[in-house]
Parts: structure tokens; sequence; C-alpha cells
């Protein structure tokens, strides 16, 4: 038990911030562990250049991991850190701005060296000079305490210093009194081939933790009690494993192999590597030459009548346009995860953006429409993923998944499902003729529908008796026979976008959260702005204003009552990370003049921004303003 | 990065594991393989002969019809799967190689076969092509070249000679062509061979062999476009002409061109085609298509110096390596195997738990 005062908080935001080199991320999933082992709710957002090691001490070479935990539900990981941890100049020079005055700043001051100090371009320390005055400031030299807590190692210092995030895990967990055992037996596990490196880092955690006990530079610890949250097991994970977990899952269920095809890219490729290592679960990966090898692998494991599935991030579905075509033409399942980064080309491949909805709805040659999904949260990702695998086995359909970085990365707890409650998503494929020929004997069809899905047979090679050739020509209708014949085309183009219009008779109404049942406005978002969409929400009823919040998660087809929705306010705001993708989509389908709010700064809405333009929007609403 | 374990695959045959007919079934004709579509090649067109030649010889393989699928990409070649009553499917331009290994991946049961062109093979899709015959994946691929791009109404193509005046080389084209065997055999593909149109037997036998391969089999064919590029191959064909310039590859014997030339080895290592009686003695070349070294094979391919003086046709290169489909389906086994079988409910609620869980009464 510790000595000093405890004092209880509702919620606390901190941020690990260092070069790239100094194990933020690391640090920060730790912490993360050991909240959520406390029955906190939380949401984490990690911040990482895209180089691998940018030069050290740069600005650009800085990497954070931030996490908001709390007693009760929380919603985004904060817009503005209690704490910052900052390993070096570079990390306080990055962060520093979005430090409320009064906040908390641990700094590591064995890295303020003027060498150091003059990368960043600080003339003086800030530390010294005054101009952190308006914050709480912990001086600690992280580093040499780490080196002096090791003295006895027979490690190099170099070896020595890199302990220095545990020591600073170890204070941040005595701080906030977070229990060290989750650490400790995770360090084990990962240096069980490296026990001096094991014992270091362990020393260095508890040294950390003692630190905070002893020295009088905290005063205070404090403790944020658990979250209330329904009954259940629960683990924390991110939107990227949770996307593998729900396709592992979705295969389960349907009973069906699941084949990846994928090229590695940046925010998508640990789904690549969480599948490759899941074949004890009958998950096939295949890493392919490119993009396009990756979609036709998948493709080709569909026909075969296996769950075929790729994933890539924008560049890469880009590449993949002519194969989810083919996936149009040919009437196949094919699920697409689109794990969205910031664009054009290259753009930022390790930040957010919601900027593929269009390019995921309208990016192909000719009338091809596919479904499109997207999912809220990181948690949301296992049932997206599910849904997706629904509705490409039920309708043949390709389906993109819009993702993004922020939920890619970013980690919450999830209430593990029972495998029983999960969607059952048996498929059925053909094993018999289905139709007549003309003289009246039994024939396939390979493009006879079912009627009230339009879903054509789904009949594999190696069933005797429907050998049948399908490809990216047009087909005549029923037969699928080649044909080049007007009126063929002009139905068949229909037929396929009334297929896709006919998902909508199987994804629930769009629900309207409206409280008070007064709101004149209505905040409508798609895909991961939910969290932050939410929180605004919050904060403007929080201050007596009614307000009403929808989010969408089917983008093609819409859910049936969307119009309706829209058509229920007198203003509509739709908040996007693009310059208003979703918002053209609303106004063409349904006559509806959307406000758009954007923003494409690689990083998601901070809640109190978001509530300011709410709050402005409500005004001009009530004084008639449009 | 670690090397990984011996899967210890055995040397299988290119149809391993695709369901065969019974012994006491009335062995299938031609008719069995030609499906009710109209083939609609333009007269005289190479590819004719060549689907008579498929739809004849694949009665012989004594598979499950059902279980054999063609995936072609786009040309008139491609065209090709509708003709036949197998699974097909007529896919994008270049993309077949990548669609085959998904299939081929995910089902041992099918005996896949993808059909491309030149442009299809190595213009478009020579990415995916390198790649099919590197990793080795159990495919026959039957590459009809014709020197030109057919279906777009007679553009030059990759393997067109230097020079070729076409649609859109009015003066002439620049660009130094592919030898799609040199290709192959550089991309160390496990077995490559060359046949013509025009040659039905030869053709049988080599397409014989390309089956019973397991791995990646590229076949090159020679194909005649008689629309935009007649007589490409006429030497190869006309009486007087063929036989000095046709070296015949027969597995084991010394490599001739025509009754008095032989291909021998020099001195310095490179091949040359000489007299017969200038030969050195122990000089000749006995073709070994089992060579773990491609070398000798890529030397063979060289003798064509875009002239036709020497074509070699036959079976340059036939060895046996584990095949990308077989490993990786033996690594998913092999996985399920360790953990006692295919996974069930406790299994998936196991993964879905993770090592790191707690619990809310
Ligand atoms: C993406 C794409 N680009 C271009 C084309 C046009 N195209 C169709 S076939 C072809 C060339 C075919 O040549 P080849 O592969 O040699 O086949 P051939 O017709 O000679 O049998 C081209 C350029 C296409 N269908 N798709
Ligand atoms: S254009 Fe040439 S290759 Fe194409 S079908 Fe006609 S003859 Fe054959
Ligand atoms: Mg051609």
């Amino acid at each position: 038990m510790s000595s000093k005062p405890l004092q209880r908080l509702d919620r606390v935001v901190i941020r690990f911030a260092g070069d790239s080199g100094d194990g933020m991320q690391l640090t920060g999933d730790r912490f993360t562990s050991e909240t959520a082992a406390l029955g906190n709710d939380l949401s984490t957002l990690p911040n990482f250049p895209a180089e691998i090691r940018a030069p050290a001490g740069t600005l650009p070479g800085v990497s954070s991991f931030q996490l908001h935990f709390a007693d009760h539900d929380v919603l985004t990981p904060g817009d503005r850190p209690d704490v910052l941890v900052a390993m070096n100049p570079a990390a306080l020079k990055a962060n520093l701005a979005d430090l409320p005055r009064g906040s908390t700043i641990i700094v590591n001051t064995d890295e303020f060296s003027k060498r150091n100090l003059a990368k960043v371009g600080y003339a003086a320390s800030p530390v010294e000079d005054g101009s952190l005055e308006s914050w709480h400031v912990h001086e600690i030299a992280l580093t040499s305490i780490t080196v002096e807590a090791l003295a006895d190692f027979g490690l190099t210092r170099k070896e020595k210093e890199r302990a220095k995030n545990m020591l600073a895990l170890g204070l941040l967990s005595w701080m906030y009194s977070r229990p060290l055992e989750g650490t400790e037996a995770f360090l084990k596990a990962k240096f069980a081939k490296a026990p001096e490196i094991l014992e270091a880092n362990l020393t260095a955690l508890r040294a950390g933790y003692n630190y905070g006990e002893t020295t009088e530079d905290f005063a205070v610890r404090f403790e944020v009690a658990p979250a209330t949250m329904p009954p259940g097991t629960y683990r924390t994970i991110t939107g990227n494993a949770a996307m593998a977990l729900g396709l592992v899952s979705a295969s389960h269920r349907a009973g069906l192999p699941l084949v990846l095809g994928s090229y590695p890219i940046t925010p998508a490729s640990d789904i690549l590597h969480t599948l490759s290592g899941m074949k004890r679960y009958g998950v096939t990966t295949l890493q392919a030459e490119d993009e396009i090898a990756a979609v036709g692998m998948a493709l080709g494991a569909s026909f075969g009548g296996a769950l075929g599935i790729t994933s890539t991030s924008g560049p890469g579905l880009a590449l993949k346009a002519e194969t989810i075509g083919l996936g149009v033409s040919t009437e196949l399942p094919l699920v697409i995860l689109d794990i969205q980064r910031g664009g054009p080309s290259t753009g930022l491949p390790t930040k957010t953006e919601q900027s593929d909805l269009l390019q995921a709805i309208h990016g192909r040659n000719g009338e091809s429409p596919v479904a499109v999904i997207a999912p809220q949260s990181p948690s949301d990702c296992f049932d997206i993923a599910m849904e997706a695998v629904r509705i490409a086995t039920t309708y043949r359909t390709p389906v993109i998944v819009l993702s993004d970085g922020y939920l890619a990365n970013g980690s919450e707890p999830w209430r593990v499902p029972g495998v029983a409650d999960l969607p059952d998503l048996e498929v059925e494929f053909a094993t018999g003729p289905n139709d007549t020929d003309d003289k009246g004997e039994p024939v396939f069809h390979p493009f006879l529908r079912d009627p009230e899905t339009l879903a054509r047979p789904w009949a594999v090679p190696g069933t005797a008796g429907l050998e049948h050739r399908i490809g990216g020509i047009e087909k005549a209708d029923v037969t699928g026979h080649i044909s080049y014949d007007p009126d063929n085309h002009d139905k068949m183009t229909r037929l396929r976008q009334g297929k896709i219009d006919r998902i909508a008779d199987t994804i629930p109404d769009l629900e309207v959260d409206d409280p008070s049942g007064e709101a004149r406005v209505l905040v409508l978002g798609w895909g991961s702005t939910y969290g932050p969409i939410a929180a605004a929400t919050r904060l403007v009823r929080a201050t007596g204003l009614p307000i009403a919040q929808a989010q969408l998660r089917h983008l093609s087809p819409f859910p049936k009552n969307l119009g309706e929705v829209l058509r229920a306010y007198d203003r509509v705001i739709v908040p996007e990370m693009n310059l208003g993708q979703l918002a053209l989509l609303l106004r063409g389908h349904f006559l509806v003049d959307v406000q758009s709010h954007t923003a494409v700064r690689g990083l998601p809405f901070p809640a109190a921004d978001l509530a300011e333009v709410l709050h402005k929007s409500i005004a001009q609403t009530l004084e008639g303003v449009q | 990065m670690s090397t990984g374990t011996d899967l210890g695959i055995p040397a299988l045959g290119g149809t391993q594991g695709v369901p065969r007919l019974a012994e006491d079934t009335p062995r299938q004709t031609k008719k069995d393989f030609t499906s009710d579509q109209e083939v609609r090649w333009c007269p005289g067109c190479g590819d004719y002969a060549v689907l008579a030649a498929v739809q004849g010889f694949l009665p012989d393989l004594g598979l499950k019809r059902e279980n054999i699928v063609f995936v072609s990409g786009i040309g008139c070649s491609s065209r090709f799967p509708y003709y036949l009553d197998t699974y097909g499917m007529h896919s994008i331009h270049g993309r077949a190689p990548a669609i085959a290994t998904g299939l081929a991946t995910s089902r041992e049961d099918l005996s896949v076969w993808v059909i491309t062109g030149d442009g299809d093979a190595l213009s478009i899709g020579g990415n995916h092509l390198i790649h099919a015959m590197r990793r080795n994946v159990n495919l026959t691929i039957l590459l009809f070249n014709n020197k030109i791009y057919g279906l777009t109404k007679g553009q030059y193509s990759p393997t067109s000679d230097v020079g070729s005046v076409t649609k859109s080389t009015p003066v002439g084209s620049v660009d130094h062509p592919f030898n799609p065997v040199s290709l192959a055999l550089g991309a160390e593909a496990s077995f490559v061979a060359r046949t013509m149109d025009s040659d039905r037997a030869h053709l049988t036998t080599v397409l014989q062999a390309a089956a019973e391969h397991r791995g990646t089999a590229l076949v090159e064919i020679y194909q005649n476009c008689p629309i935009f590029n007649d007589g490409a191959f006429q030497l190869l064909k006309d009486r007087d002409e063929k036989e000095a310039r046709v070296l015949n590859l027969v597995h084991g014997e010394p490599v001739r061109a025509g009754n008095d030339h032989v291909v021998v080895r020099r001195a310095d290592g490179a091949l040359a085609v000489v007299a017969e009686s200038e030969a050195e003695p122990g000089s000749v070349l006995v073709h070994d298509a089992g060579d773990e070294d491609p070398s000798l094979a890529f030397a063979l391919s060289r003798l064509d110096d875009g002239s036709m003086t020497h074509i070699p046709m036959g079976i340059f290169r036939s060895v046996s390596r584990p095949t990308y489909d077989d490993q990786v389906r033996a690594q998913v086994d092999g996985a399920r195997s360790s953990a006692g079988g295919p996974a069930d409910d406790e299994d998936l609620a196991a993964l879905l738990r993770g090592r790191d869980t707690w619990t809310v009464a």
C-alpha cells in the first residue's frame, strides 16, 4: 500500500511521446493492458511517423501513444492530454500545443542537452527558461535513473538506457495505481530467451514504480474507479485484430475456408500478419506480388467455393479496381478490406482519413455497383467483418469494408461474444440443375437468380453436371452465355444494381439517438467518426441543447429509412475526414442540402471542436438562418 | 528470417489429387469436352488447331470433367474456355495466373489450366506470369504466341520482332522482344516447352507431359494469326525450310538440326550449331530436360537469334521441385493436425478470448 494520499479521478488522458526508437507504442500498449485489467473503459490513439526510424531526436521522428481511460464509458482517445510524458525535447515541442495549461508534463531531463535542444530549434531549455510555467512539470532524469538502477547488470550503457521506457511505465503505473503483474508477465514471455534483458526491464519497471513512491516530487497518487460495463468477459482489441477475428469467425460460421490474398501496406498489414498465424483455423494467406494479384487470388478462391478476402489501403484499392469489377460481373462473393489512410497517392501512410468513400462506391469502370460498409469503432470491426461476409455470400457480390488507420491501430475494451451467438452464415452451393431447356430437359443456368435476393447460384468446380463458364464479358440473362444484345445489357446492368439495392431489405434501419425528442439538428457521420461525434453530442447536450445523432455503417446501399431521417430535421450536419464525400452522396440521392463539415488532418476530430461546430449550427437553426 | 521446416512432400504427378473417372465408365470423347458455344475465331486461325488438340487430348487424362478448370485472360486466344465443356473463367487482361493461383491453392482436387496470349502473358500480365513460375504453382499455362495483339486488331506485342510494321508501328517497332522460353527459364519455371499449333502430334505429346508435371508448366505455342501476322512461323512449317531450322528436343538424345548439323558445347561452354562432320568427338549436346541447372536449357533457348535460323522445339526443362500450393496446404493441414483437427466452437471461443481477459460480473 502506498503511503501517499490517494485522489479519485473520473477520467484521465495520458500521452506518451518520444523518439521512434524509444518504445512509446509498447509503453502505451502495456499501460492500456494494465488499465483494461482494472476495468476502466478506454480508447487509444497511437500516432507514429511513416519512417521506421527517422533521424533521432527530430520532430519528424516523434512517436506518441495517447490513452483515455475513465470510470464511465469512453468514446474517444481524448482531445487534450492531462499528462504528457516527453522523453526528449522533440516530443515536448511536437505535443505542447495540445496540452491545456495546468496539465502535467513529465520530462526526461537527460535528453535536454544543448545538442538535442538545438535539433528542434530550442535556443534555451524550455524546462529552465520559464516557458513551461503554466504547466505542472516533473523534471526527472529518466535515463540516468534507469542506468543507475541497472548498475549491477552486465549490459552496455546503450542496453541499459533502452529500458527507460519501462521506468516511465513503472512511474505512471504508480501514479495511476495500475498493477504491474500484467506487464511483468508480458515481459517474461517476450524476453524468455534473454534472461538478462528481462531482468533489466523488470528492474527498471519496479524502479519507476518505487521512484513515484519515494520521491517527494509526487505528493499524491490517483485512482480511477472501474467503469460499469455490461457483464461478460472482456479483452482489449485493436480494429485490425478485431477485423481478423471477425473474418475467422465468419469463416467458421459459414463453414468455408478463408483465403486471404494480400500485399503489405500500412495500415492494413497487421491483418495479413494476424491471419497468417491462424492456419490452425483453416486460414490460408497468400502474400501476392502486388494488389492486383492479391485480389485475383481471392477471387479465384471464391470461384472455387472458399471465402476470398483481400486486405489493403487506398493505393491498393485503386489497383484492385478492375478485378473488383470482374467480381461484379461474375457475381462471386469477395470481401475487400480498405484500411484507409491519408491520400492522394502515397499521402500520409500512418495517418487516418476517410477519403476512399467515393472510390469504393464509384471507383470502377462501367456501372459496377458493390456493397460498401464501414465499422464505427475498433471492436465494431469484428461485427462489420461478419456483416461483410454475410452480404458477400448471400448476394454473391464484392463487398468493400472501409476501416481506417484510427480504428485499425486504436484499441478499446471488447466484450467477447459467445460463438453460438454469432450470426449463422451457412451458405448453399448449387448441386444440380435449376431450370429446364426448350425440350423440357433439366439444365443448369448459372445466371438464373434467386427471386428474393437476385443472387445467382454459386456453383463451384467439382460439381458434376454444372460445368459452366463465367467471365467479364456481358452475359445473357439466365444462361450466362456471351451476349452483346442491347436490351440484355440494359437488363443485366439494372439487375446487378437491383441486387445491390435489395441488400437494404436485410440491413437495419438507421437508428437516431435523440433522447429529448426535440432536436431540430441531426449530426450524421459514417464509420470511424462515431466516437468523436458521440462525444461532441454529449458536450452539446450537457449545455442543455437538443441534438440528434446517427451513424451510418451501411453506405451502399443506404438503410431504407435514411431519406426519411434526413427530411425529419431542419438541418443535417455531416462531419467527415475528407472534403465532403458522404455529403455529396446524400445530396445526390435525397436532394437534401446537408451541411458538410470536414477536416483532413490525419487525426480524428477533437470532440470539443466538433461540439463548437454543432453549437453554431444549432444556434443558426434556432435563428432561422439556413 | 528462418528457412522453415522441410515439409517432406513426395514427388507427385500433376493431376494427383484430382478425382478420376471410375475404371468401368465409358471413355470420354472429344465431344464430352466440346461446349455448345459457337467458336468465333477468324477462319484459318491457329487457335482452332490448338482447341481441337486440347479437346482431343483431355479425355486421355481420365479426369472427371467437372474437376478441370480453364482460366484465361483477355485476347483472341483467351476465348478458349468458352469452347470447352469444363468449368472456366474468362477473366481480365493479364491476371489469369493470379486468379488461377488462388483457385489451385485452395482446391487441390482441381486440374487448373491457364490460357493466355503473348500480350496477355508478357505485357500486362508479365508480373503475374513470372511470379506463378517462381512459386511453382501447380498450373499448366498455354501461352499462345502469335507475335501480335490479335483481339485489338494488330498492334505489335512484346514478342514481335524488332522492325515489325503494325498498326501502332507504321515505321517499324523498335523495342527488343522477349523470348518466352528464355523468360520462363530465367524465372526458374520447373517445366518449359515450346510447340506449334499445326503439329497436332507434337502438341499433344507436349501437353501430355505438361499435364503430368506437378508445378507450373509453361508451354509456348507458336500460333498463326492469318489476319494480322500471317506466316509468322511459316519458316518452321515449310517442308523445305523447317528441316534445318527446327531443333527437336528429345530428352536423352543428341540435339540435331536437320540431317547433317548438331548442337555442340564449345570449349568455352557456349552452344553452337555445327556440321556433324566437324563436331569434336564428345562435344555433341545430349539433351537433359531434367538438369537441375537451367543454364543449358537457357543456352538452347538463345540459339534463336530472332531470325528463326535455329528454333528448338519440345521440352526444354522438366524438373521436380516443391509446389507452392502443396506447401501452402501442408502448412495449413499441419497446423490443424498438430492442434488436433479442424477448429470447433470451443477452439474459436478460445481464439476470441485471447490471452488477456477480465470479467465483469
Ligand atoms: C486492361 C485492359 N487493357 C487493354 C485491353 C485491350 N486488349 C484486349 S486483348 C489485348 C491484347 C491481346 O493480345 P494477346 O494477349 O497477344 O492475345 P491475342 O488476341 O493475340 O490472342 C488488349 C491490348 C483490355 N481488354 N484490358
Ligand atoms: S485476329 Fe488473329 S488471332 Fe485473333 S481470331 Fe483472328 S486470326 Fe485468330
Ligand atoms: Mg497475341
